[in-house]
């Protein structure tokens, strides 16, 4: 009681708001804090913020370019882009996903492989994404799905556009495919240019003119929510389309070369020598490049990575095959330009060789012998024992310098990707790669195109377009020009003129009569293609077996076959004024006369003739 | 008993004008003017963080309306009642706590939850009133200043709730739990000496407090300290609310334009984060005239404090202002990155309906401090 009675309630009226005061006062401090804090954010700093809340909300999105065409010379589409209708659902649009993918099942077939990319996409992706629940529709299933539509809300058709190459396995070794890009590729090329791109060209044209068939990516800016969704597209900048290419390739005379080469393995190239342009290049099995392009699946690589005809192999660009006689016209205008042989000079052929001092006999091919030959017999017949001799004479080095003003061991800078160079054989590139001296004898076996030598059907066909053009010599090349939306510019890559091998008209002049003497004459080993439309100057060969060095899986029992001899054939015409050279090279064919000539003399009539 | 005090003397003043409508409806005009514009503001924002949604903006009008009900029917209740019922009231909500932690409902990885059958009720809110009441109940027993134990014993009675909160665990309203119990104590005038030294002994703790914090409390508070480090998870919030509240300026983007908050950049906006919504709409501009309402509110609540007539009314009635404002620095801090997220919402503002009963409970129960003085003869 007493406690109240001293309760001095003036003094406790005055502590009270003495202590309110200081409360207010720290309320009213912290407020104004608040207030700098605010200032801070929102005037001093605003420019900051405003453009972090514009990168929140506004996204580049990167449009992708279409590739390019690609047109033969009559300007046949070999290479387009085609529309792939997909089936894709959105999961967040669809009320029962089960239901939904039941039903649409019986429509569209849906199968297990399927349901698993379903799945696996749904996990990685945000629920407004659409995701692919079926790909490559039909045009058919299109249609039907049309009409069911209005019972899916959620699921739409989707087109894309897909690399397609019409004629197949016809143009897969010179066009390549394209394929996803990998990872490898994405660290060398311009990402931001690719930053919509899925593709890109793995081998062929594809990839030797990517840049200029990719085009240039478009960009859009949108507005997106924080989940990544866009809303609406503020602006857009379109991409450029890569530009069309045309080839020198005519399409009807790889089609005609590609028949001629029937059941075979083999290489044809034809060139023409005015230009250097590839009027066809054929390697044979070839294979559907389509498959490549949406991803191959497993069992389809495979089939064609275990096949023993290797058809992912280029043959014509990357077969290594030893040029056998195809090169005797070559020694010859050699020896004729080094001056220690004279054409007219006959030389007797007993059917062997022998070096002096040497017991070993060389063989001719005819066992009996060819008799007395000079250099237009020793061509047209093919005389072994001949070029034994010219060949010791000339000297592996002296062989080695002037074939290889003809492109030979050298690749020969065609415009595409993955050529090899074949070999010419010298006393130096034994001793550095073998480490081995060279022996007198391997200069006869390199003199007639076996041995060592290696060529590849592109530099037979190459040389061949020199000596048809009489030493003009142009680097081979796929691409004509470039398509542009008003013109059209010859690509400047390939084709420019390369160092002549120098030999005088007389010299051009007796070796081209004895290749016409190989068709024309009565012993020609190639009499069987004379043509009375056009004359013809070749050269038959034969290659023993070597064969392709990465066979070395081959099974016991193929082994016989395939150690058939390989059939050449070098020819050029019409002889007066040529306007194409074809090389020819048939696996296990056995002869250049009887199979690998009639190849090329289809080739030739359909170029030279037309189609019948 | 009843109190030989001078209050017994008294007569009605002026006797000659009738008290208004508003008076006798216990109500004060500034305090409810105020309420009301800042409701009806809140109500704007709201709209527009809702995405125009006028469902959750009905919602919320129908709780506000359920909570100025408790509001005026508070207000009903005289001082003197409701300083008696002060010890039971503390009482019941002490043991509610106790039972949420042992049967509560597990919500939001929190037990905070009671189910009384027919609602689910919050007793921590109810401990927001009751403990400040206690504490202020017991102080005013004897005079002021309160002696050392007093004070110690009144520490006391604001520890144990508040424990019993923080282990629920709801650091946000265990955090203003605590600030009412202590405004009391110094608003009852504690001398500054012990102040100090109860800083001293706080900051001495904070390893044992750090010890004591769960996972998730423990990455706030280091997200608060450099939100950067985890800018796509737990800075993700501070990060994209200061980028609505710095890209509004000083004249916002305007109402119903905000891109941080209708691209959803922006977490919890129409809750603990709303005043980032209103920011970056409405600007520098539309934050000054919300502080200048919340500031003239919490004037009037502290006028009305230092006007009661007895200790218990006037601790009352300052540390639920001063606890109202403490929501309000709270957020503010918390949503412009210069304190750590806490669950605390921007009072009558932020969409739920807990807080929003027992602010405007708190703000009935000053109505009725103001409305029952009996006044003195000047």
């Amino acid at each position: 009681m007493l406690q109240f009675a001293i309760r001095d309630h003036l003094r406790e009226s005055r502590l009270f708001l003495g202590r309110t005061i200081v409360a207010g006062s720290f309320v009213l401090l912290l407020v104004l804090a608040l207030c700098l804090r605010l200032a801070d954010l929102q005037v001093l700093q605003h420019e900051h913020f405003s453009t972090r809340s514009l990168d929140n909300r506004v996204k580049l999105q990167p449009l992708a370019p279409t590739r390019g065409l690609i047109y033969d010379r009559n300007g046949v589409l070999l290479a387009q882009n085609l529309p792939s209708y997909s089936l894709e659902i959105t999961p967040e649009a669809v009320k029962d996903l089960a239901w939904t993918i039941e039903e649409l099942n019986k429509i569209i077939p849906i199968d297990d492989i399927d349901l698993t990319r379903f799945e696996r996409l749904k996990q990685q992706r945000r629920r407004f994404d659409k995701i692919p629940i079926r790909v490559r529709l039909s045009e058919e299933e299109v249609a039907r799905f049309a009409v069911h539509r209005h019972r899916f809300p959620g699921v739409d058709i989707e087109a894309k556009l897909l690399r397609s190459y019409p004629l197949a396995e016809k143009t897969a070794h010179v066009l390549g495919y394209v394929g996803r890009i990998n990872e490898d590729e994405l660290q060398r090329i311009d990402t931001s240019n690719y930053s919509a791109t899925s593709h890109i060209g793995k081998n062929g044209v594809e990839k030797a003119y990517e840049g200029i068939l990719h085009g240039e990516v478009g960009l859009q800016q949108v507005e997106v929510n924080a989940q990544g969704r866009v809303l609406r597209i503020l602006e857009s900048r379109a991409p450029v389309p890569g530009n069309d290419l045309r080839l020198f390739l005519d399409i009807g005379l790889q089609e005609e070369a590609t028949a001629a080469l029937g059941d075979y393995n083999g290489a044809v190239v034809a060139i023409d020598p005015g230009t250097g342009g590839v009027l066809a290049l054929v390697s044979k099995p070839g294979f559907d490049p389509n498959l490549f392009v949406e991803g191959i699946n497993t069992a389809d690589y495979t089939a064609l990575k275990e096949s023993p005809d290797k058809p992912l192999f280029n043959r014509a660009l990357r077969g290594q095959y030893p040029p056998g006689s195809t090169i005797k016209p070559f020694m010859a205008l050699a020896g004729l330009e080094a001056n220690v042989l004279n054409a007219e000079q006959t030389k007797y052929c007993p059917g062997f060789y022998q070096l002096p001092g040497h017991t070993h006999k060389y063989r001719d091919w005819k066992r009996g012998g060819h008799g007395p030959m000079d250099m237009v017999d020793a061509i047209t017949q093919s005389c072994d024992v001949y070029f034994y001799d010219l060949a010791r004479t000339l000297g592996i080095d002296g062989m080695q310098r002037f074939l290889s003003r003809f492109g030979f061991g050298r690749r020969t800078g065609v415009d595409l990707t993955g050529e090899l160079g074949g070999l010419l054989p010298s006393r130096e590139w034994k001793r550095a790669q073998r480490n081995m001296p060279w022996f007198p004898g391997e200069t006869l076996i390199a003199g007639i195109g076996q041995g060592y030598f290696l060529t590849t059907p592109l530099q037979l066909a190459s040389a061949t377009a020199t000596l048809a053009a009489r030493g003009k010599r142009v680097r081979p090349r796929v691409v004509r020009s470039v398509i542009f939306a008003d013109a059209e510019q010859p690509t400047t890559s390939g084709g420019e003129s390369l160092q002549p091998p120098e030999v005088g008209d007389r010299t051009w002049q007796q070796v081209v009569a004895a290749m016409v003497n190989v068709v024309e004459g009565t012993r020609g080993t190639a009499k069987r293609i004379r043509s009375d439309d056009y004359t013809i100057a070749g050269k038959t060969g034969t290659a023993q077996v070597f064969t392709v060095k990465q066979d070395e899986k081959y099974d016991e029992e193929n082994i016989d076959e395939k150690m058939r001899d390989h059939a050449l054939f070098v020819a050029f015409a019409p002889v007066e004024e040529p306007r194409i050279a074809v090389g020819v090279v048939v696996e296990n064919g056995g002869h250049g006369s009887s199979v690998a000539a009639p190849i090329a003399k289809r080739v030739m009539d359909r170029y030279l003739l037309g189609a019948k | 008993m009843s109190l030989p005090n001078s209050l017994s003397s008294l007569q009605p003043s002026n006797p000659a004008k009738p008290p208004g409508l508003l008076a006798r409806l216990h109500l004060d005009l500034p305090l409810l003017t105020g309420l009301v514009l800042l409701c009806g503001y809140g109500l704007l924002v709201l709209y527009s963080a809702a995405d125009q949604d006028l469902d959750q903006v009905r919602r919320q009008g129908l709780r506000l309306g359920l909570a100025f009900l408790a509001m005026f029917v508070v207000a009903q209740v005289p001082p003197g009642h409701l300083r008696r019922w002060s010890p039971w009231l503390f009482g019941v909500s002490v043991l509610m706590l106790l039972a949420v932690i042992l049967f509560g409902e597990v919500g939001k990885g929190a037990q905070r939850w009671l189910d009384l059958g027919i609602f689910r009720f919050q007793p921590s809110e109810l401990a927001k009133l009751t403990v400040p009441m206690m504490v202020a109940w017991y102080f005013a027993e004897n005079p002021m200043p309160p002696t050392l134990p007093r004070a110690l014993i009144g520490s006391g009675l604001t520890i144990v709730p508040v424990l019993l909160i923080a282990k629920q665990p709801d650091l946000g309203t265990a955090l203003l739990v605590a600030c009412a119990g202590i405004f009391v104590l110094f608003l009852a005038g504690i001398s500054w000496r012990w102040i100090l030294s109860l800083g001293v002994v706080i900051s001495a703790l904070t390893p044992l407090i750090w010890y004591l914090m769960r996972p998730y409390q423990r990455q706030r508070v280091l997200t608060f300290l450099d939100p950067e480090r985890d800018p796509l998870g737990a800075g993700y919030h501070i990060i994209q609310s200061k980028i609505a509240v710095g890209s509004g300026g000083i004249y916002g983007k305007g109402w119903l334009n905000g891109t941080q908050s209708h691209l959803e950049f922006l977490p919890e906006r129409t809750t603990d984060f709303i005043f980032a919504v209103l920011a970056e709409e409405l600007g520098l501009t539309g934050v000054i005239l919300l502080l200048g309402i919340y500031l003239f509110i919490i004037t009037r609540g502290l006028f009305i404090a230092t006007q009661a007539q007895d200790a218990f009314s006037r601790l009352l009635g300052g540390a639920l202002t001063l606890v109202f404002s403490v929501y309000l620095i709270v957020n503010v801090g918390m949503v412009t990155g210069i304190l750590p997220v806490v669950g605390v919402p921007l009072p009558l503002v932020s969409y739920g309906g807990t807080s929003l009963v027992t602010i405007l409970a708190g703000f009935g129960i000053l109505m009725s401090l103001h409305t029952h003085r009996k006044l003195l003869p000047t």
